[in-house]
Parts: structure tokens; sequence; C-alpha cells
């Protein structure tokens, strides 16, 4: 009982942000309820057993992501200060089409009998997921890391001012 | 002992790399060039010698039997073919002739040659031509002599127009090729009959006498089978070796330098048709009349025919190419008797002696250019018999080798050709068991018994005409010898001229008769059974009569010709007749009958084919035909242009240009639009999925 | 077993993914457009964490695939805001309907 307690409440922050997300018009604020999601999200990982997994998304997604798209919107201030509607001509559509699919899938989804065990985990899921990162997953896990260097490479290219070699915003 | 036969595959490798070394790297330094050709035949000759030493040791079992190195080189379905190496005391006696002549022939050019541009070159093809004879000598099936064969027919034809710059050269040249060409094409066909009924051609394995009468008693078109082959075979023999009616390219083969005439007349190329019938002997012998019939009788027509045109020729080479064809009417005349080993034994002294006289007419000829351009004259022909005369003061190294040689060719004891000659013909005396009309065998020896007493003749009037008398000429006045490589190669050979008589003195003879190279070489068909290989007494009378024609031949002819002046007319025209000395002159006309029956022809049934090409059929019909289409084509483009071009291409592309313009808006470039459209297509998915709506 | 039923997180996990897909829809600020995919990408990992839970507890396969999805959004993240600062920069604005010189 207390374990769904907890669920409901970070269902709210969960779902709440998402719900700020979609309807405020000020970007700076969508960033903050996008944090608020994503430590949602760091919940649910620790009532799913997977502790590491909320340590990351602690560490990566509120502290690295979320940060990084506020910075991003900080560097353009006209964004958070526009008073045009942030939505754009084709709304009416997506409002129809998304609960649409919200329904359409979890129709979908909740008639399989998915094959769930009621075994409890044992031992502790961190060695394990050391173990196979290093072990069966080595070749992921390598290639995972040279994406992230080439995004990392790609990103500050990108981002370079091409035309003073100042870098220094416009 | 017997290890020393394991050599023999290398015998023939050493002239090889000369080539290939010279061809290679060695081109640009004709003292080098002569120097490795020189080495690498004088390296064959001493494994040559080795394996000669071998073979001597090996007693009369390894001289019958022989040693022999089979290699396996290609299998074809049952059968394998095998390029192996033999030895035997024939091979053994080839390897003796072989590779002497030609290092002394080789030593002799590295003077001769000097000065050419392409001296290297020459190195190269001598030691090709060398690679094929010795391959060809070594081989124990018909299959790698056949190669070899090629390789020379290759070389000869290198090598005859190797000045190629004089027109004469080119096409006499081409003629040896082509002409020596029909004889293969036969010996070719000879060989695919004997695969194709024996299933080998290894020469010791025909001539198993289980497989010699089987070849006797298989027919092919209505004849035995081995008499076909053999005939076959033997038409290969006639192209090579120069026999009545392919003689024709052996005289214009004089167009090549000097020591390439010594080469393919002696050592090499025309030895390797005799040595190919004596080598198959057997299977030309297993039907009793038949192929060697044949053999005897072309034999003895080339022998009287080439020595009687040998009389009317004023060309010191012609002469003696004339009397090298003669001579191997004798060879041929022997073999076709059955006489294996006087065949063998005059073919192994006339290489000695007509490498000799070749050498020596080169080295005339070579002191009559070098009068030439002593005294500036330039237009007498250096070759003419009729300019030289009084040689033999000015070149005595020269004249005293070049008597050995003629006495060896006319015949006079004890001179080599004495005891080759005398055997053949006491041979041919012997199997036609006197004045026996009806048979071949007293024609031959007719026929050799004139042609001697011609040839005597014919070399009397050379000694007569070259080396005695007065000289005739500015040219002959200021001839100088040669210098020492090239003299001395001819007294060696005229050494060997003298004495390599001996090796085959009949047993009846007191004191020196012994028969040896009969028991050496005379044998090697012993197993085969088919042959009669009996070595005959000597026969005095025969040996009188031979000595006596060739005497008086020789003598007649010098006392005819030392007087000859300069402009004055042939003496032979008066002995002979106007029209007899004109025909001998023009060669019997075979050349011009050639050319009447079979080239003429031929270019004027090209003509006629030319004619019915351009003018009248195959040109019309090839207009018509190309009008035609043009006209089509014109048709078919105008069709082309309004119907396919206008409604088709043009049309289509219209169409979808026109359909791209109006589709193209859907095309927002908004990737929400497009991720809507995608949120709608899954939408629809899932709900087709969960209603199954149609499908 | 727990008291939470695997049917409640894919919910949530559905919830999520509509809500984001309805950001990136319908904003027109390319960041606000990010924003979304950074919520569809997380109800992801709520279904990878939660059916790994749930059907091989002893296993960590759904947990690995989490962490490498959390490792591409934050490529992802770097690369998608550098484009969007070298957009901004070079054409002053962050509209999506603006960008489309991809278009016809």
């Amino acid at each position: 009982m207390a374990e769904q307690i907890v669920f409901f409440i970070f269902t709210i922050l969960v779902l709440g942000g998402g719900i700020g997300i979609i309807s405020t018009k000020n970007l700076y604020y969508s960033a903050l309820f996008l944090s608020m999601t994503l430590s949602g999200m760091a919940g649910y990982f620790v009532l799913l057993n997977a502790g590491f997994l909320a340590a990351v998304q602690v560490v990566v997604y509120v502290g690295a992501i979320a940060i990084l798209i506020l910075f991003a919107i900080m560097l353009s201030r006209r964004m958070m200060t526009s008073s045009e509607p942030q939505t754009n001509r084709q709304t009416w559509l997506a409002a129809i089409v998304s609960p649409l699919l919200f329904i359409a899938i979890l129709v979908l989804v909740l008639q399989v009998n998915w094959p769930v065990s009621s075994a409890a985990p044992t031992g502790d899921a961190l060695i394990l997921l050391g173990m196979s990162f290093l072990g069966s997953y080595v070749i992921p896990f390598e290639v995972i890391s040279v994406l992230l260097l080439v995004a990392l490479v790609g990103a500050i290219i990108l981002a370079r001012d091409t035309h003073t070699d100042t870098g220094r915003e416009q | 002992m017997e290890q020393l036969f394991s050599l023999t595959p290398l015998i023939p490798v050493f002239p090889l790399l000369a080539f290939a070394i010279i061809v290679l790297w060695a081109n640009k330094s004709n003292k080098l060039s002569a120097g490795l050709a020189i080495a690498g035949i004088a390296t064959s000759a001493v494994i040559s010698w080795l394996v000669i030493f071998a073979t001597l040791a090996g007693g009369h079992h390894v001289q019958v039997e022989g040693w022999s190195l089979p290699v396996p080189w290609l299998p074809t379905g049952t059968t394998v073919f095998n390029l192996g190496f033999a030895v035997d005391g024939f091979t053994a006696a080839m390897l003796f002739m072989v590779p002497i002549v030609s290092s002394l022939i080789f030593i002799y050019a590295s003077e001769y040659m000097e000065g050419d541009p392409r001296y290297a070159r020459f190195f190269a093809y001598v030691s090709l031509f060398v690679f094929g004879m010795l391959t060809l000598v070594v081989a124990d099936n018909l299959l790698l002599l056949f190669i070899s064969w090629e390789i020379m027919g290759l070389c000869s034809y290198l090598l005859i127009g190797f000045w190629f710059e004089k027109d004469s050269a080119k096409k006499a040249g081409l003629k040896a090729f082509l002409t020596t060409r029909i004889g293969d094409v036969l010996l070719f066909a000879g060989m695919l009959f004997l695969y194709s009924k024996t299933g080998t051609l290894t020469f010791r394995q025909i001539f198993e006498p289980e497989v010699l009468h089987e070849l006797a008693n298989a027919t092919i078109w209505g004849m035995p089978a081995s008499v076909l082959i053999s005939l076959l075979i033997f038409g290969g023999a006639v192209g090579k070796s120069a026999q009545f009616p392919l003689h024709v390219w052996l005289p214009d083969a004089m167009e090549g330098p000097t020591p390439v005439s010594a080469m393919i007349h002696a050592a090499t190329m025309v030895s390797a048709g005799v040595y190919l019938v004596a080598r198959m002997l057997p299977l030309f012998a297993v039907v009793p009349v038949g192929a060697l019939q044949w053999v005897a009788i072309i034999g003895a027509i080339t022998a009287f025919f080439g020595a009687t045109i040998g009389i009317a020729q004023n060309d010191i080479k012609r002469v003696l190419a004339y009397s090298t064809i003669s001579q191997l009417g004798y060879m041929m005349i022997g073999l076709g008797l059955g006489g294996f080993l006087a065949g063998i034994f005059h073919l192994l002294t006339h290489s000695f002696f007509k490498a000799l006289l070749f050498l020596g007419s080169g080295s005339v000829i070579h002191a009559m250019e070098h009068g030439a351009h002593h005294v500036g004259d330039h237009h007498t022909d250096p070759q003419d018999m009729m300019n030289m005369g009084g040689l033999a003061k000015r070149m005595q190294k020269t004249y005293i080798a070049y008597m050995a040689g003629t006495l060896a060719l006319v015949g006079i004891v004890p001179f080599a050709g004495f005891f080759s000659k005398d055997e053949i013909l006491a041979d041919a005396w012997h199997k036609a068991g006197g004045f026996n009309f009806g048979s071949v065998a007293f024609w031959a020896w007719l026929a050799g018994t004139l042609g001697a007493f011609v040839t005597a003749l014919y070399m009397g009037r050379q000694i007569g005409l070259v080396f005695l008398g007065k000289p005739r000429t500015g040219l002959s006045e200021h001839a100088v010898e040669p210098g020492k490589r090239m003299t001395y190669p001819l007294l060696v050979l005229g050494f060997f001229a003298l004495i390599l008589g001996f090796a085959n003195v009949p047993e009846n003879v007191p004191l020196i008769g012994n028969g040896w190279l009969h028991h050496f070489a005379g044998m090697i068909h012993e197993s085969a059974g088919v042959l009669d290989l009996e070595a005959l007494p000597l026969n005095w009378g025969l040996a009188a009569v031979a000595t006596l024609i060739g005497l008086t031949g020789f003598l007649g002819g010098i006392a005819l010709y030392r007087g000859q002046q300069a402009g004055q007319e042939d003496p032979m025209v008066k002995l002979l007749g106007r029209p007899l000395f004109t025909l001998l002159k023009n060669k019997y006309y075979v050349d011009e009958f050639y050319f009447a029956v079979i080239i003429n022809p031929v270019i004027k049934l090209a003509d006629l084919a030319a004619k019915f090409d351009y003018d009248w059929v195959i040109n019309p019909i090839v207009n018509f035909v190309g009008n035609t289409g043009r006209w089509l084509a014109d048709v078919s483009a105008e069709f082309d242009r309004v119907v396919v071009d206008g409604l088709g291409v043009l049309g289509t592309a219209r169409f979808f240009k026109w359909m791209g313009k109006e589709l193209r808006y859907t095309q927002t470039g908004q990737a929400q639009n497009y991720l809507l459209v995608i949120a709608l297509v899954s939408l629809s998915l899932v709900g087709v999925y969960l209603f199954g709506v149609g499908f | 077993m727990t008291a939470i039923p695997l049917s409640w997180w894919v919910s949530v996990a559905t919830a999520l993914f509509v809500i984001g897909l309805y950001a990136t829809l319908t904003r027109k600020n390319a960041i606000a457009v990010l924003i979304g995919l950074e919520l569809m990408l997380n109800s992801a990992n709520i279904n990878f964490v939660a059916f790994n839970r749930y059907t091989t507890p002893n296993q960590v396969g759904g947990q690995i695939f989490a962490v490498f999805v959390i490792a591409i959004a934050a490529a992802e993240a770097a690369v998608a805001l550098a484009i969007i600062i070298a957009t901004y920069r070079r054409s002053a604005t962050v509209d999506v309907e603006d960008i489309d010189s991809m278009k016809f």
C-alpha cells in the first residue's frame, strides 16, 4: 500500500511535469517542468529496484540535460519573453490525434497477458549491471562511448561560430 | 655411372639459359653475348661427354635399352602424357656430334659476325636453336620432340631472315618456314593417329613388339595404321630434311649468315628429320613393303637430282646447299633400305664435314669481301665462284681444311665420307642382290652411285674454281685469310672429317675393322625385332668402284675448271648440252613449277574471289542491304521523332512534371507535419489491428 | 510481488509518451520540441525498466538499455542544442516552421 502511495506521488511529479510542459507558454517554465518530470522518473527507478539508474537519471538528465536546455534557453533570451503563441497551426489536429493514440496504445498493450514473474529480485542489481557492461554487452557499451565522443566533437563543431573566431554570440 | 644419366635433362638447359640471359640482360654487350652463348654450348658439351661416358661404361645393355626418365606431364583420361628424357647409343652418338659442331660454329661465328648491328641477337637465336636440337635428341617421346622441332622451325625462320633488310632474305625465311610447315602438319597428324591408336607417344612403348604388330594390323582408311602413320611422320622429315619435293627452301636458306647455314645444314635442322626417321624406323619397318619403300624412293630421287643441280650452280654456298640435299637423300636411302646404322653413320660424318664446308665457304666469302673492300669493288658478287680462283695460296689453312671436307664428301679413303657412304651403297647393293631391275634397292644403289660421281664432279669443279688456277677478279687477288677464331674451328672439323670414318670400319677389314659404332649405336631397335640389324662386311669390289668413280669425278672436275678464265663460258655447257645445263641451272624449274601450279593459282583464286567480292556479287549485295537498311532507318527515325519522342518520351515526361508540380505542396518541409502524419498512420494501424477493419 | 501491477507502469509510460508527442507536434520553439522528445525517451525508459523488473527480475537487460537510451539522449541533446544555437545565430529564429530550407 505504501508503495502505491509513493507511486502516486511520483506519478503526480512525472505527469504533472508533462502537463506543465505542454500547457505553459513560457519556455523557461517548460524546462523547469521538465526537471520535475525527470526527478519523478528517478523515483520510479527506485521503485523498480533500479537504484543505479535512478542515480544516472539524476546525474545525467536532471544534472546535465535539463541544465543544458536551460542554458540554451538563456543564451537566446528572446525566447523566454516571447508573447507570440507557442503552438503551431496543427495543434488542433494533434490535440485530437494524441488522446486517440493514448487510448489505442493502452487498449493494445493492456490486452496482452504479459508473462509476469513473481520471483523477487535476488542479489545486487548493480553488480549484475557492472558484469554485463563489461561482459556480454561490452561491444554496445564501447560503441556508445564512441558515439558520445562523436556527439561531443560534432556539437562543438556545430556550435562554433563560423563567422568570427571568437565564438561570441552576435 | 648410372647417376651420370640424371644429368641428361640439363644438357639443353644451358643454351636456353644463354638465350634468356642474352635476350633479357646481356644484349648490350656483344662480347658478353657471344661469350655466354659459347659458354652455354660448351657446358652442354661437357655434360654430354659425361653422359656419353656413362653410356660407354654402361655396356651393351645400356646402349641398346637406354636410360630414361619419364616425367608425367598431362593426365588425359586414362592415359598420361609423359615428357621424358632418354639416352641410348644413338642419342649418345648425336650428343657427341651436336654440341661439338655447334660449339665450333659458335666460335667461328663470334668472328664472322663481327660488325653486325644485331650481333647479340644472333647469338641469342643460335643458342635457342641449339636448345631445340639438344632437346630433340634427348626427348624420349614424340611430343617433346615435336615441341623442340617447332622451336627449331621458328629459329630457322628468324635466322634465315636474319638480314631482313634484304628482301630476298625476308622471303627466304618465310619460304623455309612455310615449306617446313607443310611437313610439320603431316607429322602432327601422324602423332595424332599414333596417339589415338596406341595411347602413348613414348618411343620405347611404341616399339614394344605387341604394340607394333597391333599397329600393323589395325587399319586407317584402308591402309595399315603403321604405314599411314609412318608416311605422315616421314612427311615431317621430308619438310625438315629438305627431301624432294619439299627441298626448295634449303637453297634459299643460304640467305642467312653463313654460320647459320652451317648450323641448319649440319648440326641441327636437317639432321632432325633424319633423326626422326631413324628413331621411328621400327614403325616404318613393321609392315614389310610399305612406308620404308617410299623413304628409299624419295631418298634416291633426292640424292641424284640434288647432286645434278649442284654442278650447274655458281654460288659457292648454293652448290653446298644442293650437296646437302643430295647427301640427306643418301641418308634416307640408307634408312629406307632398313640400314639403320648406315643412315645414322652418314648423318654423323656428314654433319662434321658439311659444317666444315659451309664454314670454309664462309671463310672464303669473308676473304672475298675483304678483297672487295680493298679494291673498292662492290659490284662483283663475292659468293660467285666464277669471281674467285687461286685462293689456295692466299688462305692455306682454309684450303687444307676445305680439302679435307671435300675429300670426305667425295668419299676418298680414308676420309669419313668414304666409310659412311660406302656403307649405304653396300647396303643397297646387298638388298638388291645384284643387278635386279625390279627392286627399289637396285635403283637406289644406281642413283646413289651416279650421284656419287656427280658429287665428286661438282666438288672438283668447286675446288678448281675457288682454290686453284689464277685469281679471276681483284677480289680474289686481295683476299686475306680470316683470323684464328674462324680458321681453327675449320681445322678441328677437318681433323674429325679425317678420322671419324674409323668409328665404324666393317669387321672384315684387317687391323682396323671393328664395327664399333654398330655395336654402340646401331642396335637400339633390336628389341623391336622388326629390323635386320646385321652389320654387313665391306664389299671390296663396290668400295673399289666407288673410290674409282669418286676420283674420276673429282679429278675430272678439277681438270675442267682449274684453267677457267674470267668471262669464259662454263665448260659444263659444252659437256652436257645447253638445254640440259639450263635445266640444271634452273633447278629443274621446281620453284617455277610450284609457282605456276600452286602459288599462282592461289593468287589467281584470290584475285577471282576479290572480283567476286568487290564487283560482282558480294559488294552489290552489301550495298543493297546497306541502302535498304538506311531507308528503313530513315522511316524509323521519323516514327521515333513523332510517336516515340513526341507522345511517349516527352509526353510521359510532361505528365510527371505536371504531377510533381502539383504534388510537391505536400512536402511542407515541416518535420512536425511529418511526425503528425506518422502519428496518424500509427493510430490507423492500431485501429486496423484492433478492429480488424477490412483486412 | 510488489503492490503495483505492471499495467500501471504501462499506463503511466503511455501517458508520458503521448504528452511528449503532443509537445513535439505542437510547439513552435525548437527547444520545446526537444523537451518533448526527451519526454518520449523517458517513457520508453519506464517501459524498459518496468518490464525488466516484472518479467525477468534477476537479469538487467532492460536496465542496460535504459542506460544506453540515457546516453543516446545526452548525445542527442548536445547535438540538437548545438544545431539550435547555430541556427539561431544564423537566422535569429528557433521556430521550426521557419527552418524549412529543405522544402522543395
